[in-house]
């Protein structure tokens, strides 16, 4: 059992790749090579506009609205599923299933907890009278971390997926490339928290 | 030819069974029935902007005409561009490339064939939901690079910018899920011994627009999204008055639409780059000069966005750097020229209709290239730009190259891909035809741009002098249309009575000729092995291949006859072959998607309808992504065997 759940790169794939590397890997890391630009286009807007914000009659002050507390936790909550998830790949790799649920399920309540600490903001700052539409901090601000956001939660849907896929089929071979592919994307979407939290919350 | 007609006893028929008939192709997998798919609808998509290019030249025919209302001009203007760009040109490409790539390097299909059926659905709905536009208040009327702030709503109450956005934004995914497919499948599925260095030229080129299209298009989805919640969700991103930045739409939207344009062009010059040698019997001169100096060109496209923008205002210096920048392209582009031209020098070059086609594009192109010279120095562009000089300039380009280089590529592969040959003189006299029409059409534009002459005016009067040029560009268009029924004609004739194709009616060099027309579903029953940049002449003259031994293949491992250009390899063959199933998962997905884009087209002002259709759009799509998930675990090879 344990071997059928290992990676075997040329013993499992059929046909033979010409750069060594699963074709699924090569795919989702140019996907997020595309999407690194999907990002550094809304943080790039972001910062295009902070300057124009300032000088603006209805200027909103993001150190006003800001809470460094509350976002410092939710990076530290990412950035821990991003170890939860290293965790769940290497139990996976070892065929070990029951640390596999552990860390994989840590990982996704991890994400909601993210999830729903931004809502917890996002409605707060609601309330504060800071809104798509009350300044331009609002509008780039919303457009940036929600899509962020949402990209979290299409994540953990990712990890869920994956998580009932293994359990339908425990002995595909291909359990393992699955969860490394759905890590590849996790971890990106860390990397871009942390971005946007050094350069938005931050600085 | 001898592998293809081999039988191929180790065929392994795909877990679920193919379905005949419609069903086939609403639920295929395969890259060259979804190449063909592509075709078809690029071709159909093609048309109808043409007709309204067609509208547009009878309105400009003769002065103070009233055939068109400016509302109605301004709506054909924006859908012929936003057509022949988004769904004529660059699905064209992709359609002959996902036809032809797999073929070319020796794979027996796209690295992810569900993605690809998904990218064809895509790509058709959001076609379709761009001309939904027409009937429920009217298409959009901003432009194909629809400038802020006339997008706002207040500028554009109805609903076609959001139809813009939304069909865009379904063809933009897409073509990234093609582009991802592409790169996996050039960079990874290559046949043994089809090293980088040995690759069709074509091959390079799509590997080159694959890498540009994940680059470029997500900075026009985020504008995109950016201008959709300017427009309903209260955002002033665009909105000058209220602190937004028109200009940052243009840096946007420039910093994918230049790019595109090398998306638009590079797949032809790789078309270009196989067809020459084919038809000059001579290998291409300076393979490796042809291929690096596209990923150059791909390169440099990224860094010269603002040479649209020279009126703008960016200040002398940016423009400085944007033009200088600009004129760097001309090297590598210049490169390709030359050895395209050296491979003809002293070829014996055989005349067909793909041939002449050929010369089309690089003639056409190089007057484009020098008007577009022009263009990019800033002092002069600020002269002609918004005049018909760039219409001219951008149609040299994209017609006298593009297209002109789309049509060596069909007549080129049309006998692969059906099986039958298309009428070779018909086909010469559609050249000469559209060659001296296209001329009529758009060189006089040159002429009524500099006299003065502003793009996108729905009329002009008398006394402005532009009466003549304009007749002979209507005339010439009215030509046009002729050459393109002509085609129609032949391919519709040719396909049913044509003369059957051999495998290799061209003498070709390349890996798709070495099996049947039109190819088996596996392509390959053995994999081919790869000795060097022309595997098949190597087979077929194995002296010209120790001849020209230092092309590509190693010294000292020279091909003699017994060790000819591909040997299948014992091992591969032993393997059984999977195919993928069919799968109505992609359309079921797509479907998903698209009304889930109607939704958010009236989530502003319907909003419970719209958020119940979204609801509904991703239910649909959930499904899809169950099944889909089934049959890829069902088709896994390690459940096969
Ligand atoms: C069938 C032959 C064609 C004719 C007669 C034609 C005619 C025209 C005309 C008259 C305009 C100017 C509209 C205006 O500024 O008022 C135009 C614009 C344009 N054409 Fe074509 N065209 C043809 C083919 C193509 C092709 C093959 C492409 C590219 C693949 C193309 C791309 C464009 C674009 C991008 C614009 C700019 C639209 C805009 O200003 O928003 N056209 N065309
Ligand atoms: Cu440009």
């Amino acid at each position: 059992m344990s071997e059928s759940s290992m990676i075997r790169p040329h013993a499992t794939t059929a046909h033979h790749t010409s750069l060594g590397v699963d074709n699924r890997k090569l795919g989702v890391w140019a996907f997020i090579g595309s999407e690194t630009l999907f990002f550094a286009t809304l943080i790039t807007t972001y910062f295009v506009f902070a300057p124009v914000n300032r000088a603006r009659p209805d200027f909103q002050d993001p150190r006003e609205f800001l809470d460094i507390e509350l976002t410092t936790v939710l990076a530290s909550i990412l950035l821990a599923s991003s170890l939860t998830m290293v965790l769940a790949l290497s139990a996976s790799k070892r065929g070990d299933r029951r640390w596999f649920t552990t860390w994989l399920l840590a990982t996704v309540g991890l994400g909601l907890a993210f999830i729903g600490g931004q809502v917890y903001e996002f409605n707060h700052l609601y309330h504060e009278g800071l809104t798509l539409s009350s300044s331009l901090f609002g509008t780039t601000f919303f457009v940036l971390t929600g899509f962020h956001g949402t990209h979290v939660a299409i994540g953990v849907i990712w990890l869920l997926s994956v998580f009932f896929k293994v359990r339908t089929y425990p002995n595909s071979p291909e359990n393992a490339m699955d969860v490394e592919i759905a890590g590849l994307y996790w971890h990106f979407v860390d990397l871009v928290w942390v971005a946007i939290f050094v350069l938005v919350y931050l600085i | 030819m001898a592998i293809a007609e081999r039988t191929a006893g180790t065929v392994s028929p795909p877990s679920v069974s193919v379905r005949p008939g419609w069903a086939g192709w609403l639920s295929t997998t395969d890259h060259k029935r979804i190449g063909i798919m592509y075709l078809v609808s690029a071709f159909v998509f093609f048309l109808i902007g043409g007709i309204e290019a067609l509208l547009m030249r009878i309105q400009l025919g003769v002065p103070d005409n009233t055939f068109l209302t400016p509302d109605v001009y301004n709506q054909m203007f924006t859908m012929h561009g936003t057509t022949m760009i988004f769904l004529g040109l660059m699905p064209l490409n992709v359609g002959l490339g996902n036809y032809i790539v797999p073929l070319m390097i020796g794979a027996r299909d796209m690295a992810f064939p569900r993605l690809n059926a998904l990218s064809i659905w895509l790509f058709i709905f959001g076609g379709l939901m761009l001309y939904v536009s027409f009937f429920v208040g009217g298409a959009p009327n901003v432009g194909w690079f629809a400038y802020a702030p006339l997008t706002q709503k207040q500028f554009a109450p109805t609903a076609g910018v959001d139809y813009w956005i939304i069909g865009i934004g379904l063809t933009g995914v897409a073509s990234i899920a093609g582009a991802l497919n592409f790169i996996v499948t050039i960079l990874n599925m290559r046949a043994p011994g089809m090293t980088l260095n040995r690759m069709p030229l074509f091959v390079w080129m799509q590997l080159v627009v694959a890498f540009i299209l994940i680059f470029a298009f997500p900075v026009l989805t985020v504008a995109t999204i950016q201008l959709l919640f300017d427009r309903h969700f209260g955002t002033r991103f665009f909105l000058p008055n209220l602190g937004g930045d028109a200009v940052l739409w243009q840096h946007l939207f420039w910093f994918f639409g230049h790019p595109e344009v090398y998306i638009l062009i590079l797949p032809t010059m790789g078309i270009i780059s196989e067809v020459l040698p084919t038809f000059s019997r001579k290998p291409i001169f300076g393979y490796a000069f042809v291929a690096y100096s596209g990923v150059a060109i791909g390169f440099l496209g990224f860094l010269v966005w603002a040479h649209h923008m020279f009126a703008v205002g960016l200040g002398p210096l940016a423009n400085a750097f944007f033009g200088a920048a600009s004129f760097l392209i001309a090297v590598p582009t210049g490169v390709k020229i030359f050895n395209w031209l050296a491979t003809m020098w002293q070829g014996s070059l055989n005349l067909t209709t793909s041939m002449l086609y050929a010369i089309g594009f690089i003639s056409m192109f190089i007057i484009g290239g020098i008007s577009g010279i022009t263009l990019a120095s800033p002092p002069i562009n600020v002269q002609q730009t918004d005049s018909y000089y760039v219409v001219a300039h951008m149609h040299y380009v994209l017609f006298g190259g593009a297209i002109q280089g789309i049509f060596a590529g069909v007549f080129y592969w049309f006998p692969k891909m059906t099986g039958r040959m298309l009428n070779e003189r018909l086909g010469k006299w559609q050249f000469w035809l559209m060659l001296i029409s296209f001329n009529l059409t758009f060189f006089p534009m040159h002429l009524s741009g500099n006299e003065g002459m502003p793009r996108r005016i729905y009329t002009y009067e008398a006394e402005m002098g532009w009466n003549l040029w304009n007749l002979i560009s209507t005339i010439g268009a009215l030509l046009l249309a002729v050459a393109f029924l002509l085609f129609l004609w032949n391919v519709l004739t040719s396909i049913r009575r044509g003369p059957i194709a051999p495998a290799d009616p061209w003498d070709g060099a390349t890996l798709e000729w070495a099996v049947s027309s039109p190819p088996p579903v596996y392509n390959f029953a053995v994999t081919p092995r790869v000795r060097s940049r022309r595997p098949l002449w190597d087979k077929k003259y194995p002296h010209l291949h120790e001849a020209n031994g230092s092309h590509g293949a190693p010294a000292g491992r020279l091909a003699g006859p017994l060790d000819d250009g591909f040997e299948p390899e014992t091992s591969a063959a032993m393997e059984p072959i999977h195919l993928p199933s069919p799968t109505y998962a992609p359309l079921i997905v797509s479907v998903g998607i698209m009304i889930l884009g109607f939704g958010i087209i009236y989530l502003g002002d319907f909003g419970l309808i719209a958020a119940s259709a979204m609801l509904v759009g991703l239910l649909i799509m959930a499904t899809g992504i169950l099944s889909w998930v089934r049959i890829s675990h069902v088709d896994s090879p390690y459940q096969a065997h």
